[in-house]
């Protein structure tokens, strides 16, 4: 399995993906620079975390106007599985793969600690995980309060296309902070688009595959994207 | 470059738009004092130009020149077998083996912080980064340490909430971790707050790079961000007392982009790996005007800089402000000869500004030369027909080594008492519990880190709150199968008990630093200090920097951890008060194998909990008698009166009891370990229950009354538990080592019960501990 981490100046959680990816999870992984205007023969494609370009005008504004956005897309189109991960999540908005926004949190504070979110939808996750089960992971943001229109809200729940929502840790709906720990909408943590091989999420499962780090639930959301194949979903 | 050597020889009278007359009230007004002033004239022999005053009076300022505070530090030990890199250089490094190192400093951002909260302390982590990315080394981890005034206090709130945000800000976009750090209140910190950012990266020993400027003819480079306006005279205002004016020095703040930073570590780390470089320092205190003069004095030769090829991003900059500057995110450099496109062309791929801007000379002098009225922003021809001025030519040894040193007037103590008793007419112990737990001095600091991402880079193995130390993995190569080391960092000082008695209280602080390492199983390799003081012309404030460097030496030396970087703060006055006297120190160490660390929460009911060290004596200086004891009057009193308070701090002791910890990690005879300090031992056993979710029941004996026993903060005490089957080996390991142990507890249940009384809950606990900073912030 071939994994594309795509590096954006500003990208600071590229170093957590390729680690997790091949350290741990024992995959082949490599960057992609975001001024290369193809990807290679990769088969799965994580958009990292960190301040892409800065995070200015907006969190993943800038990014998508890169060489490299142009074949991420074409490879998502074609039924490749792509993972964003906090910046890449809004990356994945700002581009146009996955619909909404990632607003600043509610209580305008970047806020980094671990929160339970439960597995809901159909999409890449299908492989290792089942709906309602609970993960405990770490989110690390600024800008993670989900958003959209209601039209699209009700097709995202409508289809099965929530994939995560922060609950609490018996799974329950989180109904406020800090259960949900930036006011999303509908505690909204991560979302498929509508063909389900591109998943969009605000916790960090790459900083949570390792026991000795505290936290090794994030390896099944990880083995999932190394076992989607094209069309499983 | 060329340019550069056009100039019209000796720097006399220059016609620039905004220079000013050059006499001795000017001097004054840029901080030089009457014999300073005199001292330059007699050194020229001639008047410097309006530049020239520029570049000499923040050459000497106090922050840049060290001149009161030079003579005492040179009684810190420096040296050791694990020293790789000692003071001198832009920070320290320690070996850690296999030709790896650690490369660490501390460094304050006071004034700044004070004046602008978000952007000072902002600007002081990406200083600290850049000191340590200068040298070659990747950023791995960071810590700050924090004093803020009386929680009560009007700016507090807004205080606190900048700067965390500030350090947020840089240290989340950059992508190093933030993993731990000190926070205290006191009144003394409420016109003077402290910033002080510590940063730890890891190198090749071989891959060590340094700010020399070295071969005659050679390139120097200007890469990243380009010059603006901001923070001229920065290190001049770091060198002067606040009065109620402050408002004013807001133009000396600097401005942050941490953007910019990230494309500058990742540019600089390309160029470093591509070795083409001979030397290289980051602009910061002084900007340009001092990485230039430092490099060169290192390097024993010149530097003339072309101000015409500066980059600039504002219109009509004089060369007495491109050389003042203190804009972020620059470095400075010098190219091996003939590489000074692949410098260019790395810079290109990371979006630098980068360009030649001088050249090393054997002249022994700063020069630097400028066309009148150029602007690159003006678009008009006219002005580049003026012909260049040397606007500063002056002997780099003025600027340095022949630059003023002081032996500042001291005053110490004439009498040194025994610590008062505690109040006879107190309330019972377990009733003072939960108001300490919810006290900002020792409650939970959740709602600080919460805002720091400290878990970046996959290296953060225990983070904040979890062990006295935080525990960081390094990756020692590139790869899946690159070899893991794992280090612990901690930062500490209680200024409290420096003013009652600051060789004690300094010593104390560097001994709870290693001790908190300690006890996160990883053997001290080296220091780095920031020592925050009040004005060194006050002969007491003088009094107390000359004993705690004193302090600070035994304890470094007793306790093996060389000082190897450092910065001073002096001025940290408000109207003439000074703050407690903080010499921050934080210290790196290193695990022998990842599996000797330890946490401080208790983790499996039944364990029994032992009490390493001895019984505490006194409650003075402690927060109990911050809180009822009327600390305010006592520290005063002690001003008035010149007398200092024996703490009875036993460096013998401190050192034979860091030493059982260690080994009883090595060999794995501890479920946890957490050291006795703010609060005392009632708050260091909730803290154990709180971390562990397990609740404890403790009898503490000892000859102090209860209320001591329980608060009292002395030092060189750990409170370890362990399973029952390895109580006797840690006896005999105890002994061995000549520590008192006292079995004082069992884990076990939902509450804390402190010599049988009523039990405090664990959920009492949590919410008390919860509400230490909410109760400032809100949530």
């Amino acid at each position: 399995m071939r994994v594309a981490v795509i590096q954006f100046p500003g990208s600071n959680a590229d170093f957590d993906a390729l680690h997790a990816l091949t350290s741990v999870m024992g995959a082949q992984a490599h960057y992609v620079f975001y001024r290369e205007p193809d990807l290679g023969p990769v088969d799965a494609v994580v958009i990292p975390g960190g301040f892409s370009f800065g995070d200015y005008l907006r969190a993943g504004a800038l990014a998508r106007f890169s060489p490299v956005i142009g074949a991420v897309e074409k490879f998502a189109r074609a039924g490749g599985p792509v993972l964003g991960i906090c910046n890449g999540f809004q990356v994945l908005t700002e581009m146009g793969l996955l619909p909404g926004a990632l607003a600043k949190n509610a209580h305008q504070r970047f806020e980094c600690r671990s929160v339970f979110t439960r597995v809901e939808g159909t999409g890449i996750l299908d492989r290792t995980l089942a709906r309602g089960d609970v993960l405990r992971l770490p989110v690390a943001h600024a800008d993670g309060r989900y958003m959209c229109d209601e039209a699209t809200r009700s097709v995202l729940e409508g289809e099965g296309r929530v994939a995560l929502r922060y609950c609490t840790e018996d799974g329950a709906d989180a109904t406020s902070y800090p259960d949900n720990p930036n006011g999303s909408m509908g505690a909204i943590a991560g979302i498929y688009n509508e063909q389900r091989n591109v998943l969009g999420m605000m916790p960090h499962p790459e900083r949570a595959c390792e026991t000795l780090l505290g936290n090794d639930q994030g390896r099944r959301v990880l083995e999932a994207l190394l076992g989607y194949r094209k069309g499983s979903a | 470059m060329t340019a550069a050597t056009s100039g019209n020889g000796s720097a006399g009278e220059t016609n620039f738009a905004g220079d000013r007359q050059v006499n001795e009230a000017l001097a004054r007004e840029m901080g030089l004092s009457a014999e300073e002033w005199a001292r330059t004239l007699e050194t020229l022999g001639r008047l410097p130009t309006y530049t020239e005053l520029g570049v000499v009076s923040v050459m000497w300022s106090e922050h840049c020149s060290y001149k009161s505070s030079r003579k005492h530090l040179a009684r810190l030990p420096t040296e050791g077998p694990q020293v790789v890199q000692g003071p001198g250089e832009n920070a320290g490094a320690v070996d850690l083996g296999d030709g790896w190192c650690a490369v660490f400093k501390m460094e304050s951002h006071n004034h700044p912080s004070y004046i602008e909260p978000f952007q000072g302390a902002a600007t002081g982590v990406g200083g600290i980064l850049r000191d340590v990315f200068t040298m070659g080394a990747r950023p791995v981890a960071s810590l700050n340490s924090l004093r803020f005034g009386r929680p009560d206090h009007p700016k507090t709130p807004e205080l606190l909430r900048g700067v965390v945000a500030g350090i947020a800000h840089y240290g989340n976009c950059i992508g190093v971790p933030m993993v731990g750090g000190e926070l205290q209140f006191d009144p003394s910190y409420d016109g003077n707050i402290l910033v002080n950012a510590f940063t730890v990266g890891l190198s090749r020993q071989d891959g060590l790079f340094f700010g020399k400027a070295t071969g005659v003819g050679n390139s120097v480079l200007y890469v990243g961000a380009r010059t603006g306006r901001d923070g001229i005279h920065g290190a001049t205002m770091a060198s002067a007392e606040f009065s109620d004016d402050v408002e004013q020095q807001l133009p000396t703040v600097q401005v942050g982009d941490p953007f910019m930073e990230k494309l500058l570590l990742e540019g600089c780390l390309e160029i470093f790996a591509s070795d083409c470089l001979e030397g290289v320092q980051d602009m910061g205190a002084a900007g340009l005007t001092s990485s230039s003069v430092e490099m060169a004095d290192r390097g024993g030769t010149g530097i003339r800089l072309n101000m015409d090829a500066i980059p600039r991003r504002t219109r009509a900059l004089t060369p007495y402000e491109m050389l003042l500057s203190e804009s972020q995110e620059r470095m400075l450099m010098v190219a091996k000869p003939g590489r000074e496109q692949e410098v260019l062309d790395i810079c290109e791929k990371w979006q630098l500004d980068a360009c030649v801007i001088g050249e090393v000379t054997d002249t022994g002098r700063f020069e630097c030369v400028a066309t009148p009225g150029l602007d690159p922003f003006s678009g008009s021809e006219t002005n580049h027909k003026a012909t260049q001025q040397t606007v500063v030519d002056l002997p780099i040894a003025l600027l340095t080594s022949a630059a003023p040193k002081y032996d500042r007037p001291h005053t110490l103590a004439s009498t040194t008492r025994a610590p008062r008793p505690a109040p006879a007419d107190a309330a019972a112990p377990e009733s003072y519990l939960l108001d300490l737990l919810a006290s900002p001095n020792v409650g939970s600091r959740a709602w600080v880190w919460h805002q720091y991402d400290h878990i970046v880079r996959d290296g953060t193995v225990l983070g904040p709150e979890q062990s006295d130390a935080a525990v960081i993995r390094l990756f020692c190569g590139e790869g899946p199968d690159a070899p893991r080391k794992y280090i612990a960092i901690s930062a500490d000082c209680d200024g409290r008990k420096v003013a009652l008695h600051p060789r004690q209280g300094a010593a104390m602080a560097v001994a709870e630093c290693t001790r908190n390492v300690v006890c996160s199983g990883a053997k001290p390799l080296g220091l780095t200090d920031c020592l925050n003081f009040g004005n060194p012309e006050n002969p007491w404030v003088m009094g107390q920097f000359k004993e705690a460097i004193e302090g600070l030496a035994e304890a470094c030396l007793a306790l093996d951890a060389p000082v190897v970087s450092g910065n001073v703060s002096l001025y940290n006055d408000t109207n003439g008060a000074p703050i407690l006297p903080t010499p921050t120190v934080a210290v790196v160490g290193q695990l022998e194998d990842v599996s000797h660390r330890l946490t401080l929460g208790f983790q499996s009911t039944g364990d029994s909990i032992a009490l390493l060290g001895g019984g505490a004596r006194t409650l003075e200086g402690s927060e109990w008698w911050a809180q009822h004891g009327d600390a305010e009057k006592n520290a005063d009193a002690h001003k008035e009166n010149g007398t200092w308070v024996d703490l009875g701090f036993d460096l013998e002791l401190e050192t034979r009891l860091q030493n059982l910890v260690l080994q009883a990690a090595r060999t794995q005879l501890l479920r946890s370990a957490h050291d006795v300090s703010t609060g005392g031992m009632a708050v260091c056993l909730a803290e154990c229950c709180e971390a562990g979710g397990l609740g404890a029941e403790v009898t503490l004996p000892g000859q102090s009354d209860a209320l001591t026993r329980w608060y009292g903060e002395d030092p060189s005490r750990v409170v370890v538990s362990t399973d029952a089957t390895k109580r006797a080996a840690l006896e005999s390991l105890a002994k061995e080592h000549n520590v008192p142990l006292t079995w004082i507890g069992t884990v076990g249940g939902d509450a804390l019960s402190l010599d049988g009384t009523a039990a405090v809950s664990l959920g009492d606990i949590a919410r008390a501990r919860a509400s230490a900073l909410t109760s400032i912030v809100g949530v």
